[in-house]
């Protein structure tokens, strides 16, 4: 059986100010892309620091399958913030191979580093691996921490919108590398992500959050509806499909 | 629960191979100026230790060091029994000084955080006046370790304070900052009323201790503080990955799998125990805790593994070439140095800042 993550009645509150309320998502399995949308201050980026474990919150977050704790790699569930690593002096190679080497990780120096190198390419950030981080613009360095994500070959990935500094070019480029991460780990992959159209290029499924609650979930073509739009973002619009299947949101209420 | 990485080796395309090589030859060139940075400082300890009320030349302060049975008693003795105290001492307190900086700037992100923001060197000053305005030989286990044994107990203290704090209430680096500043406040306060009720002689010696000097320390008090080093610096080694991570901010520290306050808590009590052991035996030497890790950040970047040394040697070359100032501006006179460590260091600070391009904290 794959690895699957589950979330179940999760609920959390910020002081006396609830933020989730019994959260249950649908599975998350791996090679699968989850998207998680919803309004500002729905709780999107709290359901993720609550399943990482960085808030203790009610409920379960359990990892199912197989293959949990069987990897040689350890696997587990890694958080990427929404912020970009900071400018600092530290150089984008340094940068990826701290993330690689915190842990106690094991092995030999010279392949830990060949994996870096292997990363950067990848990810197109050969070309700036001696630069410091601080001579890197905003969506450079937050590719810098989806490397530093990439590196770690995590069974859970939880991207908190990986795609928010970067260009049209480079948003595509990020879904793309995500969805290749989720199918060749094989990775489960839970996203909060603010542009629709985006979200259902990415994802397999979408859960709608909504004043901490789930408001519906499913394939993007079921749960991307112009009554959704209305309900949960108070807009009026209207969602298309291309011939080849890509889902379109347009928003037809007039500034 | 985190991720930890694959130990899988990729297979390396051509370009992955140029980018670990370029990754290399950046490490190469720190390396060079590390030795360099050696260099510079063995340079200025040798001076340091020839140049003095007695002068030696270089090549007999040499040999006296180093082959000691070939060289001249007199020189031996000036080298081994006058000058060399205080010249390790100044190696000792300067490393100390900027290595508690360096670890203090990374665990609180803040580039103005240095060993006495957190109240250490008013607290040891508090101490060090406590016990020779109103004397403590009455007070139990205060009346047995003397001047800088109660300045350490006070500096000691005041961590712990903070250090309480902060497990109780979370180590936030705000509260800790701000925790420190009521610390400094405080102990000033205190300073100054014993200022106040000292006596004329009494007053004199408090100034003296709070300056800074490098003179009055003894060899089993050195011995202490390299004790501390020695115990303290291949912990911070240990944990350099987790600590270069640190200057990625907390969330992504944490995503990575570092459990960001209680490092920050365990740094913060090890990086209190160096700087109150080496203020305790040199007093409040100002700026070197502050610059000496900046001059490192310069020199070698943020990687702690390069980083940690060079703020070590920084922070003894910073106050060894203030030492050998401090004895070279009025012949004969031995100015203390913590007043030379600001007033010759801050100019040449400003000129580093001012010549470079890049920003000194990002």
């Amino acid at each position: 059986m794959d690895l699957t993550l589950h979330v179940e009645r999760l609920g959390f509150r910020y002081g006396r100010t609830p933020v989730l309320h019994e959260v249950t998502l649908p599975e998350v399995r791996a090679t699968e892309v989850t998207a998680v949308i919803g309004p500002n201050g729905s709780g999107k980026s709290t359901l993720l620091r609550c399943v990482a474990g960085f808030h203790r919150a009610r409920g379960q977050v359990r990892l199912t399958g197989s293959d949990v704790g069987r990897r040689p790699d350890g696997g587990g569930i890694l958080y990427l913030p929404q912020d970009p690593p900071p400018p600092s002096s530290i150089t984008v190679f340094e940068a990826v191979l701290v993330a690689r080497r915190i842990g106690g990780a094991g092995g030999r120096r010279q392949d830990h580093e060949a994996h870096v190198a292997a990363t950067l390419t990848k990810l197109g950030l050969d070309e700036f691996a001696t630069r410091r981080l601080s001579d890197l613009s905003g969506g450079q360095r937050q590719m810098v921490g989806l490397a530093q994500a990439m590196t770690r070959r995590p069974d859970v990935l939880l991207l908190d919108e990986p795609t928010s500094n970067l260009d049209l070019r480079n948003q595509l480029q990020v879904l793309r590398l995500v969805r290749d991460l989720a199918r060749d780990q094989p990775a489960a992959v839970l996203a909060v992500v603010h542009d629709l159209s985006l979200a259902a290029r990415i994802a397999d499924r979408i859960v709608v959050l909504h004043d901490g609650v789930v408001h519906s979930s499913g394939p993007p073509a079921e749960v991307l509806t112009a009554e959704m739009l209305g309900a949960v973002y108070q807009v009026e619009g209207t969602v298309q499909e291309t011939r080849d299947g890509v889902l379109t949101i347009a928003v037809t209420d007039s500034l | 629960m985190t991720a930890a990485p694959d130990l899988s080796v990729p297979a390396v395309s051509a370009r992955a191979q140029e980018v670990v090589g370029a990754h290399h030859s950046r490490l190469r060139r720190k390396r060079l100026i590390l030795a360099a940075l050696v260099l510079l400082t063995l340079v200025v300890v040798v001076a340091d230790i020839a140049i003095g009320g007695e002068s030696l030349r270089i090549g007999d302060t040499v040999r006296a060091i180093f082959v000691p049975w070939d060289a001249p008693v007199v020189d031996t003795e000036i080298v081994w029994h006058i000058r060399m105290p205080m010249t390790v001492t100044g190696i000792l307190v300067g490393a100390a000084l900027s290595l508690a900086g360096a670890e203090m700037q990374t665990i609180l992100n803040n580039p103005l955080a240095e060993p006495y923001t957190l109240g250490v060197s008013a607290a040891a000053s508090f101490g060090a006046a406590l016990s020779l305005v109103i004397g403590v030989s009455a007070i139990p286990v205060l009346g047995l370790i003397g001047t800088a044994g109660t300045a350490w107990v006070f500096a000691m203290l005041t961590s712990a304070v903070i250090i309480g704090f902060s497990v109780l209430r979370g180590p936030h680096t705000e509260t800790m900052v701000l925790l420190g500043i009521a610390m400094v406040f405080l102990f000033t306060a205190l300073l100054s009323l014993m200022q106040y009720v000292a006596s004329e002689a009494q007053l004199q010696q408090v100034v003296f201790w709070t300056l800074g000097s490098l003179s009055r320390a003894s060899w089993p008090q050195v011995g202490m503080l390299a004790a501390v080093l020695v115990v303290a610096v291949p912990l911070v080694l240990r944990a350099s990955w987790k600590l270069t991570a640190m200057r990625l901010g907390d969330d992504r520290a944490r995503a990575l799998g570092v459990r960001v306050e209680r490092l920050r808590i365990v740094v913060l009590a090890g990086i209190s125990l160096v700087a109150a052991t080496a203020v305790s035996i040199a007093g409040s030497i100002g700026f070197v805790g502050l610059v000496g890790p900046h001059v490192a950040r310069m020199l070698v970047g943020e990687d702690h593994r390069y980083f940690v040394t060079a703020s070590l040697f920084s922070g003894a070359f910073l106050l060894c070439a203030s030492s050998l100032v401090a004895k070279m501006i009025v012949p004969g006179v031995l100015i203390p140095v913590g007043i030379i460590t600001s007033i010759v260091g801050v100019p040449v600070f400003l000129g580093l800042i001012l010549s470079r391009r890049r920003k000194l904290w990002t």
